[in-house]
């Protein structure tokens, strides 16, 4: 009986060793692979491996991977859940927005600003002062252009809130939803060394919408190329932002699908930004404004009748 | 035997630890039977409708003087209560509503919207505070935000008159004036309530949307123009 056993328990032992040993193996590996990750990725991203930058991230890599790992174990229905996203003091805002108003070729603004950490404070906060601020510039404009004007009574336009609120918040939260899906449903097909979480690239938009706050502010003044020269310059410091960072994410892909993404990426900027201007800051013509009224009050008596 | 013995008594160890007799366990039981008639001088049960109500007031005239002089800041915050938001949020909304809702070119802002904008405002802002880590809870949060609409709601009164006399560039301006002050007053009475809740590198995070809120609430106030 006792000799019928041995040989059993001698057995498991050495497979509880071998489990050690694999286990041991499994260890090393995640921790090697961890260890070259952040290098392969500031790699891939164009960062020059030169000793500042690297004294000025390790810090705060090894903080952040800490703080994350504190996090992680509470579940998506606790405050604590949200409370990791709003984790930022104020220089990490500010320094957040200004990379993103200023974008540096060379400087991925996830790994060198967001470092594992992204917020939602910024991207709210910042569409929601765009929504305001599109919303207030526009009705002022719409009441300078009329100023001079006799028979020109003030209203207020309170549906411009509504509306921009609804376009700015789709664009900000719907075009980073897709993007990400169709990030993870290529990083299935190809191998990509560097790929984003769902709230980076929600953090890269809400940021990137910073610049045209200013340029909002900006297009109060009736001037039409003045309207134009910066929406350019928005669109090119807004677009540059997501490109860069989106590059390293796709630069594997075939060449088909990388202009697909960046095109369509840079379109969908295109698209919000010349439909606001379009659409809240009419041009100012003298017959229009009597037409356009004269169709919503058609319109309005035909939807009643 | 004794094997047999104790198995009949299987307790009979704990008997042998109890407390010993020359313990006296004292104290005394006593039913209050005055202080029921002590409370009945506090009770609200029987006391008349109108004492209760204008005590009610008297606790939300109190705190509007506390906005009214932000400096004393605990006393907002001890005990806080809806009553004076509301009033304000309804009293603004109304007076923002121009009278004529009739009309087709109303195109400033329904006392609806006044109303989600006021209560969706303050309760976002009050959730952006907490999950920054904030101390405060929640609804003390929503009763400054609340009390401290109210300059604005005065103003909203001031412009009504204002606009009474006529809407030239002399009226714009004096509105403008009122309600920039106002809307100063408002950010400056709220900050300094929340302001301390917050640990001192996040404090320009929580104002910021307290400044937004405000800064919203008083262009409302600006733009509004009556139809005749």
């Amino acid at each position: 009986m006792a000799t019928a056993k041995d040989p059993f328990q001698f057995q498991e032992f050495e497979e509880a060793g071998n489990l050690l040993e694999a286990n041991r193996d499994a260890t090393t590996i995640s921790i090697e692979d961890d260890d070259v990750e952040p290098e392969r990725q500031k790699r891939a991203a164009g960062l020059n491996p030169s000793g500042d930058d690297d004294e000025d991230t390790l810090p705060y890599d090894d903080k952040s991977e800490l703080l994350s790992g504190q996090q992680k174990n509470a579940p998506f229905w606790t405050f604590e859940y949200y409370q990791k996203f709003f984790d930022v003091e104020t220089r990490h805002v500010k320094e957040r927005i200004l990379g993103s108003v200023l974008p540096w070729p060379g400087k991925n603004f996830v790994q060198v600003h967001l470092r594992r950490n992204p917020d939602l404070y910024g991207p709210f906060w910042i569409c929601t002062t765009l929504v305001f601020a599109i919303a207030i510039s526009g009705n002022i404009s719409n009441f300078l252009m009329h100023l001079g004007k006799p028979n020109y009574k003030y209203t207020p336009e309170f549906q411009k809130v509504t509306i921009a609120a609804t376009a700015i918040f789709t664009y900000a939260w719907l075009v980073p939803l897709a993007l990400w899906g169709f990030l993870l449903w290529r990083n299935n097909k190809i191998m990509n060394l560097v790929s984003y979480s769902f709230m980076e690239i929600i953090c890269v938009y809400g940021y990137s919408l910073s610049i045209y706050i200013p340029a909002v502010v900006l297009w109060i003044l009736p001037f039409e190329w003045l309207r134009w020269c910066t929406i350019v310059v928005a669109l090119c410091l807004s677009g540059s932002v997501l490109v860069m960072t989106l590059w390293p994410a796709v630069k594997e892909d075939h060449p088909k699908v990388i202009v697909a993404v960046l095109s369509a990426v840079v379109l969908f900027n295109v698209l919000l930004a010349v439909g606001c201007k379009a659409y809240f800051f009419s041009r100012p013509e003298p017959a229009l404004p009597i037409d356009i009224t004269t169709a919503a009050v058609v319109i309005k008596t035909s939807s009643l009748t | 035997m004794a094997a047999a013995d104790d198995a009949s008594r299987p307790f009979a160890g704990l008997s042998d630890v109890s407390i010993s007799g020359d313990i006296s366990v004292e104290g005394d039981i006593s039913v209050p039977v005055g202080s029921s008639r002590r409370d009945d001088e506090y009770s609200t049960l029987d006391e008349p409708v109108k004492e209760t109500i204008l005590r009610d007031l008297r606790a939300v005239g109190n705190k509007f003087i506390h906005v009214l002089y932000p400096k004393r800041s605990s006393a907002l915050l001890r005990d806080w209560d809806l009553w004076g938001p509301l009033l304000l949020c309804v009293t603004l909304a109304l007076l923002l509503q121009g009278g004529a809702a009739d009309s087709d070119d109303q195109g400033g802002p329904q006392f609806a919207e006044v109303f989600v904008i006021i209560w969706f405002g303050s309760i976002i802002i009050t959730l952006n505070s907490k999950l920054l880590g904030g101390t405060i809870s929640f609804f003390q949060s929503l009763c400054v935000l609340g009390y401290c609409i109210m300059p604005l709601t005065v103003a909203m009164a001031v412009c009504r008159i204002v606009l009474i006399g006529g809407s030239g560039t002399v009226s714009f301006a004096v509105r403008l004036v009122v309600v920039t002050a106002s809307f100063g007053w408002s950010t400056f009475a709220s900050t300094a309530f929340l302001g301390d809740s917050q640990p001192a590198n996040r404090k320009a995070l929580v104002v910021y949307p307290v400044f937004l809120f405000y800064f919203v609430i008083g262009w409302m106030i600006l733009t509004f123009s009556p139809s005749q």
